[in-house]
């Protein structure tokens, strides 16, 4: 018998990495945290705000790359999660006085629930058509919060003013400082935990139907749930950096939370490098510090200048942070040799 | 070949039942059965285009018959949807391999026990201990199955970059993580050399003995199928030619005609 050779066609249709590249060396961990904890105390409140800023928008970038890089699905529409997320706070925090500590996880919990329902419709698409869903759902968000009926706790096209909270129990800090020590710990524990998820049997169940879903429902993972799951994760941990962000900058409007801001993300997201969750936070270093950079570099042509950053840096390092943290662990590997 | 003939009386594992498949104007199956005891290796043989992938995938419920019914246990899968298909012990492999090529062969393998355990999104993301528990024990097992398929070595490769031969055993490594009653094997000699068919033939046999299963092959290979199974079922366009033992399902006129064409034509 002679029959045609299968030929073996592989289409590998994101880049990712195995799960042990994960996550950063202990070594390099303990660097990292030691730095996010030291650093407020030797800045002003401007850049601390910022770090602040870095912090919850790396966590909307770490959710995003759960869904994208953990389960395979493309969203342009985590703008619309974030804006339910500031909006869920800031409307609790003023207009029914709860507890900000309060509001995040409720914030949370409703944008999961949010995400997972979204994510049944979008069960039936995939890849681009789903990336365009998304897009829609990132378009309606600043309308729907404009909405007459909402007016009266949203604030309308004004937007909404929230108070920052001072130190609790009395402690010798200044709201920023108190605020980004707030936003560090609930940002650490998301990421602890999203890294646990991704190396648990549900991540694994979400990277398998990444990457074939025939065969992922051949083992007996149920994919309509897990991919609607890692909506409904990604969602609700969008919806926290929502809520910190709505906390920080003491403000919301319908407008800041436009189809841009998918975008800033989806590129944030990038840059870190697609499915490794430190990259996140590089990723969004990227977004908030790079278009100043563009700036000083010329005023008028600000926005020429990052686009060709970008190029530069998507035509170095397609793989982003995560490929230079490849070729940093090979150098210093190869140093250790000599 | 003992274990099977002692079956033989016994009710059978896996019955399909006058199966039938059409798709729009195309009769792909027509009134296919056959049973399988427990133990057996079952190889289901035919030219191209006879139905044998049509049929396995109505075993794997991607595929839903038109009519007729496919018992396992006694009790229908017909109303099972495709996930829930591991779970009453139903694990195959695929034609062309279809791992998951980003995941190491570890976590390949680990996936493959997906319907053995159970778990929720919140208790993973904490790392409870029952979770902690139910992850040792899955890597046991694991590790078990890799040093009985020698794939040891390559534990923690990505398996995109792997060598065809080995991916193939990734897959059955794979299939046996769920400790599965049925192993159904899509052509598991394609794109294998003349030595690697011998070496996975040894290897199907002893994979029925040392773990108990009962495996339907799907097969071009003649060589393979007519060494290795204990019965053979033919198809051909759609219908079942002949059924009996590796030796009288090769001397079946209608099967000889089916391969190498008649003398008049």
């Amino acid at each position: 018998m002679s029959t045609a050779e299968d030929v073996v066609t592989e289409a590998p249709a994101i880049e990712a990495v195995p799960k042990r590249a994960m996550t950063l060396g202990t070594g390099t961990s303990v660097v990292v945290l030691l730095l996010l904890l030291a650093v407020p105390l030797f800045a002003k409140n401007f850049i601390i705000f910022q770090l602040t800023q870095l912090l919850y928008l790396g966590l909307a970038v770490l959710a995003l790359n759960i869904l994208t890089g953990g389960s395979g699905q493309f969203s342009l529409g985590q703008s619309a999660f974030y804006a339910v997320g500031a909006y869920v706070t800031a409307v609790m925090m003023e207009a029914f006085n709860i507890n900000y500590v309060l509001c995040l996880p409720i914030a949370g919990v409703l944008c999961f629930g949010f995400g997972f329902l979204f994510g049944q419709p979008a069960l039936r698409l995939s890849g681009v058509y789903l990336a365009l869903a998304t897009f829609a759902l990132a378009t309606a968000m600043p309308q729907l919060l404009k909405l007459n009926f909402l007016e009266h706790w949203t604030g309308g096209v004004q937007g909404l003013v929230v108070t920052k909270p001072d130190a609790p129990f009395g402690l010798p800090m200044s709201q920023d400082m108190w605020l980004y020590y707030f936003t560090l710990a609930i940002v650490l524990a998301i990421y602890i935990f999203s890294v646990n998820l991704l190396r648990s049997r549900s991540g694994r169940a979400f990277m398998a139907i990444r990457d074939n879903e025939i065969a992922a429902s051949a083992m007996g993972v149920n994919v309509a749930l897990y991919k609607t799951l890692a909506f409904g994760v990604s969602a609700g941990i969008t919806g926290v950096a929502g809520g910190l962000s709505a906390i920080a900058v003491q403000f919301v409007a319908p407008d800041s939370f436009t189809i841009t801001l998918s975008i800033q993300l989806f590129l944030g997201m990038v840059v870190g490098g697609v499915g490794w969750l430190p990259g996140s936070i590089v990723g969004a270093a990227f977004i908030i510090f790079v278009p100043n950079i563009a700036e000083g570099i010329s005023k008028g042509l600000s926005g020429a200048v990052f686009g060709v950053l970008l190029f530069f840096v998507i035509y170095l390092v397609p793989h982003g942070a995560r490929q230079v943290a490849i070729m940093g662990q090979q150098l210093v590997g190869r140093l250790k040799k000599n | 070949m003992t274990q099977a003939q002692l079956a033989q009386g016994t009710s059978p594992l896996l019955a399909v039942h006058d199966v039938s498949v059409v798709f729009g104007g195309i009769i792909a199956l027509n009134g296919v059965s056959f049973d399988m005891h427990k133990g057996q290796i079952l190889g289901l043989i035919g030219p191209n285009g006879a139905g044998k992938t049509t049929l396995f995938n109505c075993l794997s419920r991607l595929y839903q018959p038109s009519s007729g019914d496919i018992l396992m246990e006694g009790a229908s899968i017909l109303s099972r949807p495709p996930h829930r298909i591991a779970e009453i012990g139903i694990g195959r492999t695929f034609q062309n391999v279809a791992l998951f090529p980003n995941l190491s062969v570890m976590d390949n393998v680990r996936v493959g026990a997906h319907s053995k355990t159970s778990s929720d999104i919140i208790s993973d993301s904490l790392r409870l201990a029952w979770v902690r528990r139910s992850e040792s024990s899955v890597n046991e097992k694991v590790h078990e199955i890799l040093a009985y398929l020698k794939l040891e070595d390559v534990a923690h490769t990505v398996v995109s970059g792997l060598p065809f031969g080995t991916q193939k055993r990734v897959e059955l490594a794979r299939a046996l993580a769920a400790d599965p009653k049925i192993l159904l094997l899509d052509e598991p000699a394609g794109g294998l050399n003349h030595e690697e068919v011998y070496v996975l033939g040894d290897l199907i046999r002893r994979i029925r003995d040392d773990r108990h299963m009962t495996v339907l092959l799907v097969e071009h290979h003649m060589g393979l199928v007519m060494s290795i199974a204990d019965h053979v079922v033919a198809l051909n366009f759609g219908k079942k030619l002949a059924e009996g033992t590796p030796a009288q399902v090769q001397a079946d006129p209608d099967v000889i005609k089916a391969y190498l064409g008649s003398k008049d034509q």
